[in-house]
């Protein structure tokens, strides 16, 4: 097959690109300028999107011996992942921004643009499985395992993707790099959100959305216990920079509950409140098997690296619902819920949708 | 493999390698007083006059660089430095829009960093300089201007500028005139003093000499500040011990290149001829940019509306074609070409061209190639132009 390797200069894509000639592919690289300006963008060893991240991206390319290629895709970036990400915490929510640039740059701009090129598919180095049944899984390195900001992808885009990685840990995906000479081998993994240089969300958020003072509340009570200068810089489940003016009258620590951008209120509580039991998407997509007309018994994640809770889903037109076995603490909307199906040769995608509630 | 971009680089002749490498085993630095210092000047001195007499040039008016940007820079600067201090307020630069980088930029910086106040020049479509516009600026500030600098022959729509006439009129209001002659030299004739400018850039890699050597061939009554302070052994204008083999390498591609120009140019400007032809019949649509007479002869220059250059050049690399977007890279992403902009193509014309250059080298079969391998990118990059972020 004709295949594009998406290399951002790290050592999980240039493996994986290696990996796709070993398998007998014709490989191209392509790095993606996705910052319109490389410098305000991470840099270094811990960023994906640098001149620096670039150069390692090219210099793999070399080592490997494929052509290699930077595309622009840094306005469809800002708009598709960069601006939803504000937009979306500006409605109150939590986006995972890794999901959406999965879900609206890598696995469709750019697989859309590559088959229109005439290639056959896209090759990434993400830790994840998709063997010839076309079923998505997770790694074998559970620690590192991606199958979570994948499993927004579509059957049609699964079916162009190539994860050559799933089945290999991170330390052997290391060690393999340093066997190739590629100097990639020990760059650090990049960590948090590439487009925010500094790590600090709320003082980008703030940047965009300005300050907006508000009112923290107290759930149990009504009471105005606080103030902040933004509620979009909240996140539900979050108990640490509160600055509560007064304890709650039991002294035990107080969550944000929820949100609400109309009003920009606050709202806090004690942890028990947080409790979730049942979650409702929307916009779910099923990979796992023919779209089910009936509940499923599956295994639910709730958010990146979060535990998985065993649940009943239903698939409603455009709904997910989910009634967990045991309630959860600290669901956020915004971010994604995936079922899987536990599976001895890898916990298999069943589907996903973004939780609204 | 069809190589067509020899604008970007040309192959070295020959006659150049073999002259490089018998004269990078001798040992010698130019300026040590011994004997074989003493061979290693006479080998410099005997290049500066192989190249003086070929580009119309004095001696002692070639000196050697460390290529064309260094070539741009040093009189771009150094013009302007020592201009500006021989007193009268004269600071401003006058240059035009479709200059490479080298110039483009360095005008820039002096602009942001040294105080200077800038001129652009326009062009026509066919990216054309006027001298009638040269003569309407200097007749408004000639007393302020430090200098002008204009490329002879543009590197990526190919046009060539009518230098002697913009040299002319700078002469008239006394403003030294420098000129980028690098996509020039060996393609057209080149003549230093019936040019009639102050200062003349060349570079040895785009006439089939070594990368990392050229010349700024500069009057001996134009007063130019050093970029490089050092042991002055380039006139006081330039330091750096002199790089013999390079020198000589240079010195015979340039010889090579001139004297053979009129025979080059036929023979490349026919192919070139049949290529655009080609081009045209085989996508139609295709806008052929430039100045269609006063043109470099290997140069052809397309726009392929609905297309991305970038898009085209990586399917016709997989086809084994070289070619180029003709635009600067930052970070390898392309930006849409200040020259196509200032030839008054929109954003989209500009991002969806292509340089092919043809050189010493080429051959009817690398046209075969292009010829047999575009209709299909063509379409491809149509359909994948869809995809690209609208704007």
């Amino acid at each position: 097959m004709r295949v594009l390797a998406a290399m951002s200069g790290g050592v999980d894509s240039a493996v994986a690109a290696a990996r796709a000639v070993d398998a007998g592919h014709d490989v191209t690289g392509v790095h993606l300028a996705l910052a319109r300006n490389p410098q305000t963008y991470r840099t270094g060893a811990r960023g994906c999107c640098t001149l620096e991240d670039s150069r390692d991206a090219r210099r793999a390319a070399d080592v490997i011996g494929i052509p290699f290629y930077v595309w622009d895709m840094a306005d469809r970036f800002h708009a598709d992942v960069v601006d939803d990400f504000v937009a979306e915490y500006a409605a109150g929510r939590t986006p995972n921004p890794c999901l959406r640039c999965n879900e609206k740059i890598k696995f469709a701009a750019v697989l859309d643009r590559a088959v229109a090129l005439g290639f056959d598919a896209v090759v990434t180095g993400h830790h994840a499985r998709l063997g010839p049944d076309g079923l998505l899984r997770r790694s074998v390195d559970v620690a590192k395992d991606q199958s979570y900001v994948l499993a927004v992808l579509t059957r049609e885009q699964l079916d162009r993707s190539i994860f050559p990685l799933g089945d290999s840990t991170k330390a052997q995906v290391r060690a393999e790099a340093a066997r190739r000479g590629l100097a990639v081998a020990d760059k650090p993994d990049s960590h948090d959100i590439c487009f925010i240089a500094d790590g600090d969300t709320r003082g980008f958020l703030a940047q965009r959305l300005g300050e907006q003072p508000g009112a923290v509340v107290d759930a149990t009570t009504g009471a105005v216990v606080g103030s902040h200068s933004g509620a979009y810089a909240y996140t539900v489940g979050q108990r640490r920079g509160l600055h509560l003016d007064r304890p709650a009258p039991d002294g035990r620590p107080r969550y944000v509950l929820s949100i609400t951008p109309k009003t920009n209120t606050v709202t806090v509580g004690p942890a028990e409140a947080l409790e979730v039991s049942r979650v409702r998407g929307e916009r779910p997509v099923w990979t796992g098997g023919p779209r089910p007309d009936g509940p499923v018994e599956c295994e639910v994640q709730l958010r990146a690296h979060g535990d998985v809770v065993p649940a009943t889903v239903v698939i409603d037109g455009d709904a997910l619902h989910a009634e967990l076995r045991r309630p959860v603490r600290g669901v956020a909307a915004g971010q994604a819920i995936v079922a899987y199906r536990p599976d001895p040769a890898g916990d298999v995608v069943l589907g996903s949708a973004t939780i609204t509630a | 493999m069809a190589y067509l971009d020899h604008a970007a680089t040309t192959p070295m002749l020959d006659e150049a390698l073999e002259a490089y490498v018998a004269t990078a085993r001798e040992v010698g630095n130019a300026s040590s007083l011994h004997a074989a210092g003493r061979r290693a000047r006479r080998r410099v001195e005997e290049s500066r006059e192989r190249v003086a007499a070929v580009l119309g040039a004095r001696p002692s008016e070639v000196i050697f660089t460390g290529g064309g940007t260094e070539s741009d820079n040093l009189a771009v600067k150094g013009i302007f430095w020592a201009r500006r201090a021989a007193g009268g307020d004269r600071r401003r630069v006058v240059s035009s829009a479709v200059e490479h980088h080298a110039v483009l930029d360095a005008v820039d910086w002096l602009g942001q960093h040294e105080g200077a106040e800038v001129g652009w020049l326009p062009v026509d479509a066919a990216g054309r300089l006027a001298p009638d516009a040269l003569r309407a600026e200097l007749a408004e500030h000639g007393d302020r201007v430090a200098l002008v600098t204009a490329m002879w022959a543009n590197n990526e729509v190919g046009t060539v500028q009518p230098v002697s006439e913009l040299a002319a009129v700078a002469a008239e209001y006394g403003v030294p005139f420098h000129t980028d002659a690098i996509q020039a030299v060996g393609q057209v004739p080149v003549d230093f003093a019936a040019s009639g400018v102050a200062a003349l850039t060349v570079t040895g890699h785009k006439l089939g000499g070594p990368v990392g050597v050229g010349a700024l061939l500069l009057g001996r009554d134009v007063p130019t500040t050093p970029l490089l302070h050092g042991g002055g052994q380039e006139r006081d204008v330039r330091s750096g011990t002199l790089d013999t083999a390079g020198i000589v390498a240079f010195a015979v591609a340039v010889e090579t290149a001139v004297k053979g120009q009129q025979e080059y140019a036929a023979r490349i400007a026919a192919l070139r001829d049949d290529l655009v032809e080609r081009v045209r019949h085989a996508v139609p649509e295709a806008i052929y940019n430039g100045d269609p007479v006063d043109r470099l002869p290997g140069n052809a220059h397309f726009s392929f509306p609905g297309c991305e250059g970038d898009a085209l050049l990586l399917l016709l690399d997989a086809r084994g074609i070289a070619c180029s977007t003709g635009s600067a890279c930052s970070a390898g992403v392309a930006q849409p070409s200040h020259v196509l902009l200032a030839m008054g193509a929109d954003d989209d014309r500009a991002r969806s061209s292509l340089r092919f250059t043809l050189g010493h080298t080429s051959t009817r079969e690398d046209v075969d190639a292009l010829v047999a391998a575009l209709p299909g990118a063509v379409e491809r990059a149509r359909r994948a132009a869809a995809y690209r972020t609208p704007r």
